[in-house]
């Protein structure tokens, strides 16, 4: 074994304890650095899969982002209009089942037209107002997890009655209503109808499940007083990040307001980003403590071994094997540190993984993790070089010693 | 015979708000074969001059030369290369490395000069030990051996490169005149069997007496340069 190497691995195995209170400080570290690290990215996946899956991935509704262009400011350049409100009725997308052809040539993807509208659902004196989505169920399936959602029945259990719903479960017990049941369902405009319930979903967002209700989409539109209404389309992209775009060129095509889940959450993606900013800080701030261990210890043993360093300067080792011994501790440290760290991250992810919590808004649930190759890179990474750079300095005093200055000392 | 090291108007002085001379004016050669004894009073500059002789401190004014090669303009890599290749310390604590056998400190210098294989230094520090009567103890770390054994060590230690000069300070201050006796005889051995330099620092006149050459310091600077008759 090479000289260096050997005296290195020679201080490490006859300072053991040391060597182990260096490594386990680093092990630490790294552990609940990757610990940190798939909790927060496995939270933030999770809540993105959450909003990704409840919600279409790109939304082209019947507005428009600003009001048309009026005839008369086409014609007169001095003209100007000013607080121009929209229609007070939805006017619905024009031509839906063309604007539907039209897109499906190229998004990659499906889409799916539906109906929107408001109505207080009633039963047994019991009512709420729900927002009720008139859906097409063979369309349905391919852009929302409805279909996997259903707790009670089925989407096809929508052609099976006349006026048939689908309630989210918490607004069922809301208005303690079961499967077979009638409610009423009735509009602002004064419409109203009997429905009948033929099935109930779970998709775990309380607000969803509290609020919406699914029937076909002609039902909505007899609700909503406006039969061939569609006033929104829903679409469910292949690869969930490409919304963004998808919804740029569906908006410049249609002129209709398309959101993507991205736009629509934009405050929500704003904050993961400061949430992960802080992540790596306190990540930087743990592995940093780590090091100052490392420091420490290798620190102890270049003034331990000043004498030794002495006789080895004067039997002709060169400064930079000198330096070289302390650095390979500081290294094997770091590395071994890294390794238990590892362990200790991974265990640290399992025990978390078990841990069971529930929050106002979603069901009981472990808490999420994410396990990622890149989180024991990064960690390890970071505590190798910073216990590298904390051997090094120690490394480099020690390596100037003058030998001269220690053997008369010493003698 | 042939200066080894030859010292040309040498001096060396610590700064400071008052300034000290270690040593001043050093004109000295150092031959093979001999066993040369550097004595004087305590403060009279006998380390400060070895130190010098080893290319461990560097002077002030004058040049030091190995094997002919002027030090002046060396930096501290090729110093070390040369204490490598062609010296050898012994100092008054034996300065073995505490977690090393005593044949591993003897490999020591072998190893960072990397002129053999593992199998060959080993083989070479036992033949060393050997010689020193120390086999029974090569696989002993320091604190397993007594002073003269330590003391025995660090000599073959400094032989280990095999080194024209051998440079030791006070090497048998710390020992018992037994000891002290095994060790002198050693160095004395090294010098007149082996043809290398042998440059003792001591106060013991009686190692002195035994000398080829004894250079007498006083202040720093050479007061006497006696050769012993030959015979």
């Amino acid at each position: 074994m090479n000289l260096v190497f050997d005296i290195a691995l020679t201080h490490i195995r006859f300072r053991l304890r040391q060597t182990v209170v260096g490594l386990l400080g680093v092990a630490t570290g790294v552990g609940f650095s990757v610990m940190m690290a798939a909790l927060m990215e496995g939270s933030q996946r999770d809540f993105i899969r959450q909003l990704v899956d409840s919600l279409p991935h790109v939304s082209v509704t019947d507005e428009r982002r600003a009001p048309p262009v009026q005839p008369a400011e086409d014609v007169y350049a001095a003209v100007t209009f000013h607080g121009l409100s929209t229609d007070q009725g939805r006017k619905g997308i024009v031509n839906p089942l063309a604007t539907v052809a039209a897109l499906e040539s190229w998004v990659p993807g499906a889409l799916a037209p539906s109906v929107q509208t408001k109505a207080v659902a009633r039963f047994g004196g019991r009512d709420t107002t729900a927002s009720v989505i008139g859906i097409e169920p063979r369309r349905e399936i391919h852009v929302s997890q409805l279909a996997r959602q259903m707790t009670h029945g089925d989407l096809d259990a929508l052609f099976k009655a006349p006026n048939a719903v689908i309630l989210g479960d918490t607004l069922a017990r809301k208005i303690g209503v079961r499967t077979g049941n009638s409610i009423i369902l009735a509009t602002a405009e004064g419409r109203a109808f009997l429905a009948q319930v033929v099935g109930l979903f779970h998709s775990g967002v309380r607000q969803i499940d509290e609020n919406q209700i699914y029937t076909l989409a002609r039902t909505a539109q007899v609700l909503s007083g406006r039969t061939a209404l569609v006033n929104e389309i829903r679409v469910r992209v292949d690869d969930a990040m490409t919304a963004r775009d998808v919804a740029a060129r569906i908006e410049r095509q249609t002129g209709y307001k398309s959101v993507s889940w991205q736009e629509a959450h934009e405050d929500i993606l704003s904050a993961f980003k400061i949430r992960n900013a802080i992540m790596f800080m306190v990540v930087g701030a743990i592995l940093l403590v780590a090091s100052f261990g490392t420091f420490n210890i290798i620190s102890t043993i270049t003034h331990e071994k000043a004498r030794d360093i002495a006789i080895l300067k004067s039997l002709g080792l060169k400064e930079r094997s000198v330096r070289s011994i302390f650095v390979i501790e500081a290294a094997a440290i770091g590395l071994l540190g890294c390794l238990v760290g590892f362990l200790l991250g991974y265990g640290l992810c399992l025990g978390m993984g078990l841990i069971e919590f529930k929050t106002g808004f979603t069901d009981a649930k472990r808490l999420p993790i994410h396990y990622s190759a890149l989180h024991y890179l990064l960690a390890g990474a970071v505590a190798l070089a910073s216990s590298l750079v904390a051997g090094f300095f120690p490394a480099r005093r020690a390596a100037r010693v003058h030998p001269v200055e220690i053997i008369r000392g010493a003698s | 015979m042939s200066a080894l090291i030859g010292l040309r108007g040498v001096s060396r002085m610590l700064g400071g708000e008052i300034p000290t001379t270690l040593v001043a004016d050093i004109d000295l050669e150092i031959e093979s074969g001999k066993f040369t004894a550097i004595v004087g009073p305590s403060g009279s500059g006998k380390s400060s001059l070895m130190y010098l002789l080893g290319l461990l401190d560097v002077p002030t004014a004058g040049e030091v030369t190995i094997a002919g090669r002027a030090t002046r303009n060396l930096d501290e890599d090729a110093r070390a290369e040369l204490r490598l290749a062609h010296l050898g310390f012994v100092f008054q604590f034996h300065f073995l490395l505490p977690e090393f056998s005593a044949r591993d400190n003897v490999m020591l210098p072998m190893r960072a000069l990397g002129r053999f294989s593992d199998a060959e230094n080993r083989r070479r520090a036992d033949a060393l030990l050997d010689r020193l009567g120390l086999s029974p103890h090569a696989g002993k770390r320091p604190d397993q051996l007594s002073g003269g054994q330590r003391q025995r060590v660090a000599v073959a230690r400094a032989l280990a490169n095999e080194p024209a000069v051998l440079l030791a300070d006070e090497p048998t201050g710390n020992l018992d005149s037994a000891s002290s006796g095994q060790v002198i005889s050693l160095l004395k051995d090294v010098a007149a069997a082996e043809g290398r330099a042998v440059v003792v620092v001591t106060h013991d006149q009686g190692i002195a007496a035994g000398a080829d050459r004894i250079v007498t310091l006083i202040d720093g600077r050479i007061a006497a340069d006696q050769a012993r008759a030959a015979g």
